[in-house]
C-alpha cells in the first residue's frame, strides 16, 4: 500500500475531516491542485468549489468554501469556512439557490452595484460548487 | 398588618416568580454548555488560522495592505456586540456602558464616532443616540459563519472606501461563569497578528506559498476579520448565558428569601388572629359565669 497523507479539515464549527488518505484534490485559487503523501510544505488559497479525496480506492467529494490550507510534516490541513459532504447538500436548496443567484446577478448587473454583484456571484458559486459535489458522489 | 389573604396571594405569587426563574436558570445552563461548546469548537480554527498568519507575515517584508493602513483616526466605527435578549444582569448594561465610555473619550479628542449594533439590546440602545449606521438584531441565537462575515466585511469596506479610519468591536468576554469582562478590540487596521501559541512552526520553515505571500494575504486579512468578529459573537453568546444563569440563580434565592420572610407573616397574622379568638371566647365565658 502506498504511503498516506493525513488530511484535515477544520471550520469554524469544528472539524470536519481528520483522516488518512491516499490523494486530495482541491480548488486553489491558483488552479485546481492534487496533493500525495510526503508533499513539500506549502500554503495555499482555496476558492469556492469541490475537494476530492481518496481512501482506500473510495473518492470522497465535498464542497469547501473560502479559506486556505496548509501542507507540513505529511499533514494537510484545510482551514475553510464551510464543508459539506456531497451526500449531505441538499440539491433541491442547492438548485433554488442557483436560480435565486441568478435573478440576482442579472438585477444587480442592471444597476451596477458592486457590492450586490460580488455577494451574488459568491452565492452562484456556492450553489454550484454544492451540486457539482452532490452529483460527483452519486456517481 | 396585612389580612391573611393578601400575604397568602403574595406568597403564591412569589412562589410561581420562583418556578420561572428556576426554569430560566435552567434553560440557560444548558444553552450555556452549548456556547461553551461552540467556542471550543472553534479554538482549533482560529489557532490554526494564527499560525498561518503569522508564518505568512513573517514572510513578508513591511505591510503596504489596504486594511493594515493606519491613517490618523477622523471617524471611528464602534461594533457593540450584545445580547438579543434582556434578564441577564448587568451584562448588556455592562457592554452599552463600556462602548459610550469609549465614545466619549473619542468625543474628546474630537473624532467623530458611530456605531454597530449586534444583538437587540445594544442595537436599540445606539439607535436612540442617531449614530448607529447598521444594527443587526435577532442574530445571537443562531449566528453563523456568514452572519460575521457580513458584519466584518462591511466594516471593511467603509474603511477601505475611506469612510473610517479606524474599527473597533466592543464585546463581553467570557473570562469563567461567574466574570463576564467587556472588552475592546481594534479590528481595523489590522495590527500585526499574535503569534500562535510560543508553538514553531515545526521543521520545514521554507514555505511554497501559492500563489504568493502577498496574494494570500490579500485572501487571509479579511478572512482574519471574519475570524475576529465571529470569535467576538462565540464569547458574547456565552457570557450571556452565563450572566442569565447567575441573575436567575440570584432571583431564584431572592424568592425563596421572600417566601420565608412572608410565611412567617403569614404564620404570626394567624396566631395573632388565634389569640384574639381565644380571648373573645374566654371573655364571653367570663362574662356568662359572672
Amino acid at each position: 500500500m502506498a504511503e498516506k497523507i493525513r488530511l484535515e479539515i477544520v471550520t469554524p464549527r469544528g472539524a470536519v475531516v481528520s483522516e488518512d488518505v491516499d490523494i486530495v484534490t482541491a480548488p486553489g485559487t491558483a488552479g485546481e491542485f492534487g496533493v500525495l503523501a510526503n508533499h513539500a510544505p506549502m500554503l495555499s488559497t482555496i476558492k469556492i468549489g469541490v475537494l476530492t479525496y481518496k481512501k482506500d480506492g473510495n473518492e470522497h467529494t465535498m464542497m469547501v468554501s473560502g479559506g486556505f490550507c496548509e501542507v507540513a510534516n505529511n499533514t494537510i490541513t484545510f482551514l475553510v469556512e464551510n464543508a459539506e459532504f456531497g451526500h449531505q447538500i441538499d440539491v433541491d436548496r442547492a438548485l433554488l439557490a442557483k436560480e435565486r443567484a441568478e435573478k440576482r446577478l442579472a438585477a444587480a448587473q442592471q444597476q451596477q452595484e458592486k457590492i450586490d454583484r460580488a455577494r451574488a456571484e459568491a452565492a452562484l458559486q456556492r450553489a454550484l460548487a454544492r451540486l457539482r459535489a452532490a452529483q460527483r458522489e452519486q456517481h | 398588618m396585612p389580612s391573611l389573604k393578601d400575604v397568602q396571594r403574595k406568597i403564591s405569587g412569589v412562589k410561581k416568580t420562583s418556578q420561572i426563574t428556576k426554569a430560566m436558570n435552567m434553560v440557560a445552563s444548558a444553552k450555556l454548555r452549548g456556547a461553551q461548546e461552540r467556542m471550543q469548537t472553534f479554538r482549533p480554527y482560529k489557532a490554526k488560522f494564527n499560525e498561518a498568519m503569522a508564518s505568512v507575515a513573517g514572510h513578508l517584508a513591511g505591510g503596504g495592505f489596504p486594511l493594515m493602513e493606519v491613517r490618523p483616526a477622523q471617524t471611528v466605527e464602534i461594533i457593540v456586540i450584545t445580547a438579543d435578549r434582556g434578564l441577564c444582569g448587568s451584562f448588556n448594561a455592562n457592554i452599552i456602558a463600556r462602548a459610550e465610555n469609549e465614545a466619549k473619550a473619542l468625543e474628546a479628542e474630537g473624532k467623530k464616532v458611530r456605531f454597530v449594533g449586534v444583538g437587540k439590546k445594544g442595537a436599540r440602545y445606539f439607535k436612540k443616540t442617531g449614530k448607529l449606521r447598521q444594527a443587526y438584531e435577532d442574530i445571537m441565537g443562531t449566528f453563523q459563519m456568514f452572519n460575521a462575515r457580513e458584519i466584518a466585511q462591511d466594516s471593511a469596506r467603509a474603511f477601505l472606501d475611506g469612510e473610517i479610519d479606524e474599527c473597533r468591536l466592543v464585546y463581553g468576554q467570557f473570562v469563567s461563569v461567574v466574570t463576564q469582562k467587556p472588552t475592546v478590540e481594534r479590528l481595523l487596521p489590522i495590527a500585526g497578528v499574535e503569534e500562535g501559541d510560543g508553538e514553531e512552526t515545526g521543521p520545514g520553515g521554507d514555505f511554497i506559498y501559492e500563489p504568493g505571500p502577498e496574494e494570500i494575504m490579500d485572501v487571509l486579512l479579511p478572512l482574519y476579520l471574519n475570524v475576529m468578529v465571529y470569535h467576538a459573537m462565540l464569547e458574547v453568546s456565552a457570557s450571556e448565558h452565563a450572566a442569565r444563569m447567575t441573575a436567575m440563580d440570584n432571583a431564584t434565592n431572592a424568592c425563596k428569601d421572600m417566601i420565608h420572610d412572608l410565611t412567617l407573616l403569614y404564620n404570626k397574622a394567624r396566631q395573632a388572629g388565634i389569640t384574639a379568638e381565644l380571648m373573645d371566647i374566654v371573655g364571653g365565658a367570663e362574662a356568662l359565669k359572672g
